[in-house]
């Protein structure tokens, strides 16, 4: 059978294979040469070395932006998912109205990320305004609290579904279990549940830590880097580095790597190491 | 039992005030945007009244200055076929990975799964100027770069899934005379909905709501809705807050009205998507 099957390549693979080699594929090996050449199109490039690399580095941007990234990423990882399971437990209590609370609190996921960063604008600046007689590009604590906030409102609910499908999976034979025990409330949680919703907790942590540290859309319509470039995060610097400087589309580029670099580095880490704390349900 | 029952009562009426700190920033854009702009900066908390009233104007010259109805046009059109494509496209291509093993096809399900964790910024301006050469900067031409960046989980997703059908099913539709290709249209892609519906929903949220990538390839001829949302921004501060508040709150109005209606598959979809992704 794998024989018939191997001659359909064609018409099964074909197809996906030529759009991933021309939006992915391509560009991303392009991208890797271009990062050591000086170019403005790219027909035009300049083999420069590891020229681009140090330039990345000679302002401060760079670093800055990657510093604002980890702790905005640390400190929104935190919130949402505690906040996010704290939810997940009160709603598989079986209160009234379970599902359309869970459906609220879901929704503000689907809004887009340029939509929600307006959205968020307008409520900030109005509570600024009223409290402190300034917005949210005044001071850059505003723009990263504003951030969490945003972030917080958009991905509470998307873990809180994810946890609630973890939560109902543990067998309530366990917690029965526990109960004849003698356990407590507080253990039968901690020693029980936390470790059979392992498997969504790596999940979960996976989801908010790349959306953090990619984030663009919220970032560019909240703060768009205001005041200076404080705000700026790494995806949005590497954004304003190709198209906002002429002569640093090779720069870019090269931070464009780093940055590709160290999602792979947090991706694949932070997976290993949670894959090792789940246990066989 | 009296006193779970009380407890439960609390319980209810913290979710109920916590879903109404949910619910608030919507309705506050959805308030002001009955505003006139002044009385956004002025009294952005306080109901409109007669003075602060502006009916349907910021409504009116919103949608003229974003050119909201044709972005509607160019983000349904290009969501819609994208999403078709990429649902029929990569279930062929995850069931065809799954089916013939061999060094290329583990090779080429490696490079789908590597291709998830690669961000945007690291293909955006290489992408963007060959999707120039090719002409690919029109709508039709986006469907071809959205399956391509799409592919990777979608072909993951669909692989995953074809491992737990049982290869006989196929094996009996062969004896009876189908060839792959009705195999699988007949045969496999039928069980295979359930995936179908998931790749669908997590591919239709993430271009629907894209701002990145067709602001690059389409940005200056087809703007999308969150192309045209950021344009009507214009430079800092320069926008009128009566219009963006009007233009918020039709560009959330779709959404909400596809999640009304697919609620369901929505939030199942997205389960299955993080179990599996």
């Amino acid at each position: 059978m794998q024989k018939t099957y191997k001659k359909y390549f064609p018409v099964f693979a074909l197809p996906t294979l030529i759009a991933f080699a021309i939006a992915f594929l391509v560009p991303f090996l392009m991208g890797i040469y271009l990062s050591f050449c000086k170019f403005t199109t790219v027909t035009n490039a300049k083999w420069v070395g590891i020229a681009n690399y140090t330039r990345a580095f000679s302002n401060r941007d760079f670093p800055s932006a990657l510093w604002f990234t980890v702790k905005f990423t640390v400190v929104s990882v935190i919130l949402i998912n505690i906040l996010a399971f704290l939810l997940a437990l009160l709603l598989t209590r079986k209160v009234k109205g379970t599902n359309v609370f869970r459906t609220i609190f879901f929704m503000p996921n689907l809004i887009g990320g340029i939509v929600l960063g307006y959205i968020w604008q307008l409520i900030i600046n109005s509570v600024l305004l009223a409290t402190v007689g300034a917005d949210i590009t005044s001071r850059a604590g505003y723009g990263f609290w504003g951030l969490v906030v945003l972030m917080c409102w958009q991905m509470i609910g998307y873990m809180m579904i994810i946890y609630i499908a973890g939560i109902q999976n543990v067998a309530p034979e366990l917690i029965e279990a526990a109960q004849i025990d003698g356990a407590t409330g507080w253990q039968v949680l901690t020693k029980v549940t936390i470790p059979m919703v392992m498997p969504s907790v790596t999940i979960c942590l996976f989801l908010t830590i790349s959306n953090s540290f990619k984030l663009f859309d919220q970032n560019l319509s909240l703060t768009a880097g205001l005041p200076g470039k404080q705000t700026q995060m790494m995806a949005l610097d590497i954004f304003n580095t190709f198209y906002g400087r002429n002569g640093w589309e090779g720069v870019g580029q090269a931070k464009a790597v780093i940055f590709f670099v160290i999602v792979g580095i947090i991706t694949f880490t932070q997976l290993w190491l949670t894959r090792r704390k789940e246990v066989e349900g | 039992m009296a006193k779970k029952q009380s407890g439960n009562t609390i319980l209810f009426l913290f979710l109920l005030l916590l879903s109404a700190v949910f619910l608030a920033p919507i309705l506050m854009v959805l308030m002001n945007s009955f505003k006139g702009k002044l009385y956004i900066s002025d009294a952005p908390f306080q109901l409109p009244s007669a003075v602060s009233f502006a009916g349907l104007g910021n409504y009116a010259q919103g949608v003229e200055k974003s050119g909201f109805f044709s972005a509607f046009g160019y983000s349904l059109f290009i969501t819609v076929f994208s999403v078709a494509a990429i649902v029929l496209l990569t279930s062929m291509t995850g069931w065809w990975l799954t089916r013939v093993k061999g060094r290329f096809t583990g090779g080429l399900y490696y490079l789908f799964v590597f291709s998830m964790v690669v961000p945007f910024q690291m293909v955006m301006f290489t992408m963007s100027k060959l999707a120039n050469m090719l002409y690919l900067d029109n709508p039709a031409g986006m469907v071809v770069l959205y399956v391509g960046f799409g592919a990777g989980l979608s072909v993951f997703m669909f692989c995953g899934f074809v491992k737990s059908i049982p290869i006989d099913i196929e094996e009996a539709a062969m004896i009876d005379g189908c060839n792959p290709i009705q195999t699988f249209f007949r045969v496999v892609f039928p069980i295979m909905k359930p995936t179908a519906i998931t790749v669908a929903i997590l591919n239709t949220m993430w271009i629907w709501n894209d701002y990145l990538l067709p602001y690059l390839v389409i940005g200056s001829d087809y703007k999308t809705i969150p192309v045209a949302v950021q344009y009507l921004r214009g430079g800092y501060g320069s926008v009128d807050m009566g219009h963006m508040m009007a233009v918020l709150v039709l560009a959330i109005i779709p959404i909400i009205i596809f999640y009304i209606f697919c609620q369901k598959y929505i939030i199942e979809g997205v389960v299955a998507g993080a179990v599996k992704g």
